[in-house]
């Protein structure tokens, strides 16, 4: 078995808001992570899947495929954008670093032809990062 | 949905790598420049690893504010510039970066107990990191 990681860079912006809590909850839960005009991030994926190295090509994964499903599925829809307004899992989701692992997986999953998605990581900044494994 | 966040926490602290139960030149032997008589330090970097379902209403699995604070409170604030050595925790213990990583995250297993606690890496330089999940044998992650 042989893990493969490919690395991306987004910036996006977001905020945290729960409108089923009152405003104190939310201030008192977010802080400024609650300010409704939002705050940005320079975002890096890294994402990793595994699988036995093909014997005739060498490659665990066609780079090239792992390449395009990233940026269609996921660069194309959150760099640059303010996530809450404009992706559509984050209209009734918060925006955090663990949903948005979980966001990014169940983008590329079906997607993935191959090899097995193992890991995504998401790094909001270079001290803040969250894995998600899939469904444990 | 279960998840695993790192935070990730830069302290310097000096040591000296010195065994009592070794003769001068067994520590010598084993240790090299780190047995200097004088210590000498390094900026530690610290990743606290830990798990636990996404919280529906928060998108969180814990809040930043109570790991921070706890991180400060039990490890950044007795750690950070100190020498390792005169601690009591190092009294009878090598304070190599092996056992430094254990007694953070016995510490931390102890003091933080809204999420499960995963792992505990340090980077002692930029060539040398270790890691302890608690004694477990844990797959690659």
């Amino acid at each position: 078995m042989v893990y493969l990681t490919r690395k991306a860079e987004f910036s996006a912006s977001h905020y945290y808001h729960n409108p089923e809590f009152s405003a104190e909850e939310n201030l008192r839960l977010f802080g400024k992570c609650n300010n409704p005009n939002g705050h940005g991030h320079n975002y890096t994926l890294e994402v990793t899947v595994k699988g036995d190295v093909d014997s005739r090509s060498g490659f665990v994964v066609d780079l090239k495929q792992l390449k395009e499903v990233m940026q269609q599925e996921v660069l194309e829809a959150m760099d640059h954008r303010f996530l809450n307004k404009e992706v559509p899992e984050f209209l009734h989701r918060i925006p955090t670093t663990e949903n948005l692992a979980i966001a990014v997986w169940q983008r590329l999953q079906p997607k993935l032809k191959k090899a097995q998605l193992h890991r995504v990581r998401v790094y909001e900044t270079p001290d803040l990062f969250v894995d998600f494994y899939g469904e444990e | 949905m279960n998840a695993h966040l790192t935070r990730r926490y830069l302290f310097s602290a000096s040591h000296r790598l010195h065994s009592a139960e070794m003769s001068a030149e067994e520590n010598r032997e084993t240790y090299g420049k780190c047995n200097n008589p004088h210590g000498h330090g390094h900026n530690y970097a610290l990743e606290v690893t830990v798990s636990g379902r996404v919280d529906e209403s928060t998108g969180m699995i814990c809040n930043l504010v109570d790991l921070d604070g706890c991180v400060e409170q039990e490890v950044l604030s007795r750690y950070n510039l100190e020498n390792l050595n005169v601690l009591q925790e190092f009294a009878k213990t090598v304070p190599t970066t092996e056992n430094l990583c254990i007694e953070i995250f016995e510490i931390l297993q102890r003091s933080f107990p809204y999420a499960h606690l995963e792992r505990v890496r340090l980077e002692e330089t930029m060539m040398n990191s270790f890691e302890y999940s608690g004694g477990r044998e844990v797959p690659y992650r």
